[in-house]
């Protein structure tokens, strides 16, 4: 069995000063490009039609910005890394090339780590919209923020919706002021007074809902790197041995489209936890 | 086995050196991968045809029982043989899913694409061979998908191949389910647009520079643009469209929302269903013309080859059909005149709608200019690709009524769109598809299809497929509503169920017209006479491989000298000469 030879699978076309892989990698982002350019969209429409009030005023009421901020570091550092295989390959050194490579991996289950543990402070998070205002702490309100105590009765979730069911009570922990874990008393609220309950999930508002949406597609992302991370750690030995200039493209398309991921990120950081 | 034989190394004999499942099922040759396109489109144009069929009989014969099949189809679809509203609504989604997504597109991109580009630029595949493999099973899955979404509870799609929402959020899961089916096929579309650009630009034989490109390669590489550039943000709203349906968010669900009189309180509200319309839409805009251009692409070489002459204006059809591409992703919105979106946007896109009209005449202008002056060669490629040409213009210019935003408030939701688009997309590309599949059968099989079958083809279908829609331009003007179960209650006995009538007995008469092609394309395949590399006397570089090509296309890597559409040329001793071949002094 021949193979085919496909023309400029290594060396660049002098139109494009490109070889094809590269080539085509760059189309792919750009594909990307508009994917996210449709969620971004989504979230400029959904935010800017919002009534005042449905929208937090800056997502750092309710998100985690210096959690934030050090995965925004841990994800440039792993750009940096990637070139750093990259330039390692390019000057014939395989083995820094892995370790830079393996770096890289670290850094990204570093980043889906620290991620995981954000998502799930949201999902224990709970917020309980009223019929009518009560008192809390001094103060008539119509919504409380906080979380539900042990005693409080388990969320049953509607077959048909679901929606969490409303339950016959809660106990809930209000929020501190700055949405700090609250040391305040535990309040009891009847099911009869409580018009919708739900954690901090997709579902409890527009922007939670864009918040999840987006992160969670560009966390696939960085999985979808990570294996491929992955694979050129087992077997790049091998496709290093019968072509080094082949294993050194790879590893530039992967860095390519491990670049954009980052970038992703670096408009994900400001428009969803700081504006 | 005496003599030891070292002659088993020609180019020839690759294709034959691998198992039957490398090189039928699991090939990465763009040739096989071409044809499992084209089989696996032309089965799935078939099916979604059949659907027409049975929901043509309920239009007809509103409350009989559907003939034949009736009483194979499950209660849900159709209760003692009669169709029910569920049933013809969700038929009517998958028609359209269908024909779209599964059939026209993979067709006209994954079959003809796939097989003639790599051919016609000099390439010996594509460039990313695996890739497009992967492209032909990811796309056989989202296939599949769809198809068992018949079978679950509730049945499949039922909210129209468009999927409006809030409608589309409350349906059953056969809607999550072609979701999921969306997301595999946009992605087999993605796959494959990289590809074709990377194989246009790159792989281009020496001398082929991209105005001596064939003009099929140019409407293919401006589709796997708007591939590329339109469907990513579709994917975006499907995802969207899921997270609303399994996640409980809200992005379509606008607050105080009230569904079968129940409050919907559980959930948070603030989305906007106008948000759907417009992602799916700059989506779908763009896909109309992935469906027209390579068609447009097919005309062109058919038209080229039997007039015996340089297509008319080349280079006005290639900058056409780059502005073409450029503007139609800034004209998604006037599909949504009617949603309140308000005047100044409908204006935007009227004008820009108008502007987009333009290089599509010139297209045709050209085309039909070409014609002036040929001696015709009238065989069965030339004669779909001749009847493409006024059923598009017919196509193209009711549609301008549409793209006004004072008429389309008549004319919008009635059968007048369903009979501007499908003929676009009907006589208009699938005829175009019909020409190139006898156009290039030769070069695929090496035998020609009959032209006795050809024609007995040909006509009937030319007939038929007018019954079928001119029909609705007179039923849409008269008001009548489009996906309606029972047209009845509208048309209470009005010279317009007449006409019902007539469009249901065309279609059926239309599917009777297609027995001669299935002949046709089953015994040429084994029978069909023998003939050399370049039975149509053609100049473009898919004729100087030998038919059918081998693994890797040519037995000498060619290169070109000259354009690709050069016929007649005075004081030569052929009337054509071949991109591949020096032209003497």
């Amino acid at each position: 069995m021949s193979t085919t030879v496909i023309p400029h699978d290594l060396e660049p076309h002098p139109l494009t000063g490109m070889y094809n892989g590269k080539f085509g990698i760059w189309l792919f982002l750009a594909s990307e490009i508009m994917l996210f350019g449709a969620l971004f969209s989504t979230y400029v429409l959904l935010r800017v039609g919002a009534p005042p009030g449905q929208w937090p005023a800056h997502g750092s009421e309710i998100l985690n910005v210096p959690l934030a901020t050090l995965n925004t570091a841990v994800l440039i550092s792993s750009s940096v890394t990637m070139v750093m295989s990259w330039a390692a390959l390019k000057m014939k050194k395989f083995g820094s090339a892995q370790v830079w490579l393996t770096i890289t991996f670290l850094c990204a289950g570093a980043f889906l780590v620290v991620k995981y543990f954000e998502y799930t402070d949201k999902f224990h998070h709970y917020q309980v919209w009223l019929n009518d205002p009560m008192p809390v702490g001094g103060h008539e309100v119509t919504t409380i923020k906080g979380h539900l105590t042990a005693d409080s009765p388990k969320l049953e979730c509607s077959e048909k919706t679901g929606a969490f069911n409303i339950p016959e009570y809660v106990i809930i922990t209000p929020d501190g002021d700055h949405g700090s874990s609250g040391h305040g008393e535990a309040v009891r609220v009847e099911g009869s007074k409580i018009k919708r309950i739900s954690n901090f999930g997709p579902r409890h508002s527009p922007y939670l809902a864009t918040y999840f949406t987006m992160t969670g597609l560009h966390g696939l992302h960085i999985v979808g790197g990570m294996v491929v991370i992955l694979y050129f750690m087992l077997v790049g030995g091998a496709i290093w041995k019968r072509s080094p200039e082949k294993y050194t493209n790879r590893i530039e398309c992967t860095g390519l489209y491990w670049h954009f991921v980052d970038l992703v990120w670096i408009f994900l950081f400001p428009v969803l936890y700081l504006l | 086995m005496s003599g030891h034989h070292d002659h088993s190394h020609g180019h020839h004999d690759h294709g034959h050196d691998l198992p039957f499942w490398r090189k039928y099922i699991f090939s990465v040759d763009h040739k096989m991968i071409g044809c499992q396109y084209t089989v696996t489109a032309l089965l799935f144009l078939f099916f979604g045809f059949t659907l027409m069929m049975i929901m043509r009989w309920q239009l007809a014969y509103p409350g009989q029982a559907i003939p034949f099949i009736g009483q194979y189809l499950s209660k849900d679809i159709a209760a003692d043989g009669v169709l029910v509203g569920d049933g013809y609504n969700a038929f009517g989604a998958m028609h359209g899913t269908i024909m779209v997504f599964l059939a026209i597109v993979p067709l006209a991109v994954g079959g003809f694409g796939n097989y003639v580009l790599p051919l016609q630029v000099g390439a010996p595949d594509m460039a990313f061979p695996k890739l497009n493999m992967m492209s032909y099973w990811v796309y056989f899955c989202g296939g599949v998908t769809m198809l068992t979404s018949f079978f679950i509870k509730g049945g499949a799609a039922a909210s129209g191949w468009t999927s409006y929402p809030p409608l589309s959020v409350f349906a059953s899961s056969g809607q999550t389910v072609w979701l999921l089916g969306m997301v595999l096929l946009i992605t087999s579309s993605l796959l494959g647009s990289v590809n074709f650009i990377v194989t246009t630009v790159q792989m281009r034989a020496k001398g082929l520079s991209f105005f001596r490109l064939p003009f099929f390669v140019w409407a293919q590489l401006v589709t796997s643009f708007l591939l590329l550039l339109a469907f990513p943000p579709l994917e975006a709203a499907g995802v969207l469209q899921l997270m609303d349906r399994l996640a409980g968010t809200s992005f379509f669900m606008p607050s105080g929302l009230v569904f079968s009189s129940e409050p919907q309180t559980h959930m948070s509200g603030g989305g906007s269903p106008l948000l759907w319309q417009h992602l799916f839409w700059f989506l779908a805009h763009p896909e109309v013309y992935v469906l027209i251009l390579p068609a447009m692409g097919i005309v062109s070489e058919v038209i080229a080859t039997n007039t015996r002459k340089p297509l008319w204006g080349y280079k006005s059809l290639v900058y056409s059909v780059i502005f073409l591409g450029f503007m139609s992703f800034i004209v998604w919105a006037h599909h949504m005149f009617m949603t309140g979106m308000g005047t100044t946007l409908s204006t935007f896109f009227q004008a820009t709608t108008m502007v987009i009209s333009v290089p599509s005449v010139i297209v045709l202008t050209c085309l039909i200019l070409s014609l002036y002056g040929a001696s015709i060669r009238y065989n069965t490629p030339m004669l779909f690709a001749l009847a493409f040409l006024p059923m598009f213009a017919i196509g193209g210019l009711t549609g301008l009524p549409l793209g006004l935003t004072a008429s389309d408030i008549h004319l919008h939701d009635t059968y007048y769109v369903i009979g501007h688009f499908h003929y676009v997309v009907a006589p208009g590309t699938i005829f175009a598809m019909f020409a190139g599949i006898y156009y290039w059968f030769p070069k695929v099989t090496g035998r020609k299809m009959s032209e006795f079958l050809g024609k007995l083809h040909f006509w009937p279908s030319f007939v038929f497929i007018n019954v079928v829609f001119m029909p609705m331009f007179f039923q849409g003007m008269a008001g009548l509503l489009r996906r309606q179960y029972d047209q009845t209650e509208q048309l209470h006995g009005s010279i317009a169920h007449g006409l019902t009538k007539m469009s249901s007995y065309g279609a059926w008469l239309l599917a009777l017209a297609q027995l001669p092609f299935i002949i046709n394309f089953f015994y040429s395949m084994f029978k069909g006479r023998k003939v050399d590399a370049n039975p149509w006397e053609s100049t473009t570089l898919e004729w100087a491989a030998p038919s059918p090509p081998p693994h890797g296309n040519f037995d000498k890597t060619p290169v070109v000298y000259c354009g690709p559409y050069e016929y007649s040329v005075p004081g030569k001793s052929k009337d054509y000469c071949p991109q591949h071949v020096a032209m003497e002094a």
